[in-house]
């Protein structure tokens, strides 16, 4: 799409997001709430000359993206619950194996097939902790059909910056929710491509990071002969099944993204800066917790809304100050019976309550009934969770 | 490039300093393995065909036969159980001008990799896909396969397997596959030649290549010395040619003797479009 100001659904802001960043590679399985992307993609990439892929299952889909970015394209799939649990295989193999590409999980209900066609946010410890092993990952979560463009670039920025894959978690409301989006002209948008070596092929060590733990890539076909393998490697890519090497790859692994989570972290606040209890709320979920805030400051109590837009790397640093500096109580506002909570509760390092308003899926919760939450715990008259 | 090997034979050095990674030895494969014959093979119609080893990417799943994209000094994807085939796709969709040749197992291809293995075929990507067939999981320790033959033994049939084997060639050639051949290691030459036939195929080309192995499958079925497996593929096996000359004009007593055999050789030979060049079509068509 030309850039202009639309009126488009969260997927197709997606989909065009993909396209803005470069990617013009897509493999993908239909699942509901998703599919809207892989229609548009099916109808834009031969316009773009990308190749699109509709594959027999999710776990060859996001084997052919990470095929397709060692072979030196962007690559994008999407997907939405029982598609993603598919992929955690080769989403580990990717992490393992440093492919920059992006994994689109449009949150329905679960568990299993739950409500295909139904808003839920029970998939977020999944994109953290769904593959076997430890991982460093990095999730966006976006809260707006703009966010799905705007975030989807950013994950391709991220991906092709740090090396790895990077999930792009929204849920079935802001994917089919209809707004406003504006696609900016190209030389507005900051476009990331992976680093490429700067040595020859005999010098070149695949798996050798420079100073930001990030390793240039070398892709196939490029004559400098790498091998990628989901077994632990060293530094020139070759199996080396040791417990050195182990702690020497995945420590990197992990400090990739932990050392640079200043530079990846995201989040927005409204009205925090004198709140006294402090609503988190991520994706659909933020936009009802942001009017709840305007109705209980209109009712008179201070409350502020912390929106992570990376839930991984998590805002931590920053609700620890909030909670040390003096915030009465967090209340986390998500679809699931409490996930991000427990990870708000850590921060906050005993400092103040964390409450949580669950929803098991199906619907977003209203402000009203976060709004009588505030008061409640505002009355002191709620027990921590 | 190919007058450089001329007067090596099967098996020789220049090849193998050509083509592999010598920091990578000593190899992991056991005494008596055919899984060196299958890469000597490749490599040979590799270099027959004067592939460019910068423009030619391996790829594989997981199991003894994915180890050997490790050996060769060239682009290679060693990635997930099954999954080979996916990646393959994506590699070969995103570039078509690289070769691309995936190596696989019995078990990695038509056991957990099947539904890739059947779709791969169908959508007749350009691509060579090389099926170490030796019918057991060797790298995990000898657990019965979806190719194991009914009777024999694994450690986790060790009573007997009691389920009917898949045949790996008739399924590719069943799922859309344009050039299948199946050869027992022990013959170098048929195999070179399927293998450089099956590179040259602008198509889905799947080669079975019977391997023994003698320590997780042969020590549990008789087949203890290497000699005796390959005798066992000697007596079990039945060139294509001679198996149809037999139903047709043989006695019933020949007929019985072949009917069970597994049929060895060229299997099936189409000419059909691959799916890249038709998307290139696609393109060039909503272009114009």
């Amino acid at each position: 799409m030309k850039p202009d100001t639309y009126f488009i659904d969260g997927n197709t802001a997606c989909a065009e997001g993909a396209i803005a960043a470069g990617c013009t590679f897509f493999a993908s399985y239909p699942i509901t709430p998703a599919t809207e992307i892989l229609e548009t993609m099916a109808k834009r990439f031969p316009e773009i000359h990308g190749s699109y892929l509709q594959m027999e299952d999710e776990l060859a889909s996001i084997a052919a993206v990470i095929g397709a970015s060692w072979a030196g394209r962007k690559a994008m799939t999407a997907t939405s619950g029982p598609g993603f649990s598919l992929m955690m295989e080769n989403y580990g193999f990717a992490l393992m194996t440093e492919t920059p590409c992006v994994i689109v999980n449009v949150m329905r209900g679960g568990p299993s097939t739950g409500l295909p066609t139904m808003v839920a946010q029970g998939d977020v410890m999944q994109t953290r902790w769904g593959t076997h092993g430890d991982v460093g990952v990095v999730v966006y979560c976006p809260g707006s059909p703009q966010e799905m463009f705007d975030m989807t670039v950013e994950a391709f920025n991220t991906a092709e910056r740090y090396r790895l894959p990077v999930v792009l978690l929204s849920d079935a409301v802001v994917a089919h929710m209809t707004e406003k989006v504006v696609i900016p002209p190209k030389e507005e948008l900051d476009i990331v491509n992976r680093k490429k070596p700067k040595n020859s092929p005999e010098e070149y060590l695949p798996y050798c990071p420079d100073e930001d733990l990030v390793p240039p890539m070398a892709c196939a076909g490029e004559g400098y002969g790498v091998h990628v393998t989901g077994l632990t490697h060293d530094e020139r890519g070759y199996p080396s099944v040791d417990e050195k090497t182990q702690t020497f790859l995945v420590t990197r692994l992990i400090n990739k993204i932990r050392k640079n989570s200043d530079d990846i972290l995201k989040y927005e606040e409204y009205k925090v800066d004198d709140a006294e209890i402090i609503i988190v709320a991520y994706g659909s979920v933020s936009r009802s917790a942001r009017e709840a805030v305007d109705m209980a400051r209109a009712e008179g109590i201070k409350v502020g809304l912390l929106r992570p837009i990376t839930l991984w790397p998590f805002p931590e640093d920053r609700i620890y100050e909030l909670a040390a500096k003096g915030v009465k109580a967090f209340l986390v506002a998500e679809i699931n019976f409490g996930q991000i909570v427990y990870e708000v509760q850590r921060c906050t390092d005993g400092h103040c309550p964390t409450y949580l308003a669950p929803r098991m899926g199906g619907s977003i919760h209203t402000p009203e009934e976060l709004v009588e939450r505030l008061y409640g715990i505002n009355e002191g008259k709620e027990g921590s969770n | 490039m190919a007058e450089q090997m001329e007067g090596d034979v099967i098996g020789g050095k220049k090849i193998q300093e050509k083509y592999l990674r010598d920091e990578m030895m000593p190899h992991i494969f056991c005494n008596g393995c055919g899984l060196g014959n299958v890469l000597d093979y490749v490599l040979w119609a590799v270099e027959k065909e004067g592939f460019d080893m910068d423009k030619t990417v391996f790829l594989s799943g997981i199991g003894c036969s994915s180890r050997i994209p490790g050996y060769i000094d060239a682009d290679a994807l060693h990635t997930t159980h099954g999954r080979a085939l996916g990646f393959a796709t994506g590699v070969k969709m995103a570039n078509p001008e690289l070769n691309v040749i995936v190596f696989t197992g019995d078990g990695d291809c038509i056991g957990i990799g099947g539904n890739h293995f059947i779709h791969a075929a169908r959508r007749n990507l350009n691509i060579t896909v090389i099926a170490v067939n030796n019918y057991i999981y060797g790298m995990t320790g000898g657990q019965v396969a979806p190719t194991t033959p009914e009777g024999h033994f694994g450690t986790t049939a060790p009573y007997g397997n009691i389920e009917s084997p898949f045949d790996m060639s008739k399924m590719a050639i069943a799922a859309g596959a344009t050039y299948v051949a199946r050869w027992p290691v022990y013959r170098p030459n048929q195999p070179i030649n399927s293998i450089r036939e099956g590179l040259r195929n602008n198509g889905f080309s799947f080669i079975e290549m019977m391997s023994p192995c003698t320590t997780a499958y042969g020590r549990r079925n008789k087949f203890r010395e290497i000699k005796d497996l390959w005798d066992f593929y000697i007596d079990n096996t039945i060139l294509k040619e001679e198996y149809e000359m037999t139903m047709k004009f043989g006695s019933e007593e020949e007929k019985e003797a072949a009917k069970d055999k597994i049929i060895i050789g060229e299997l099936h030979k189409i000419s059909k479009k691959p799916l890249e060049d038709r998307y290139r079509d696609l393109v060039k068509e909503l272009m114009e």
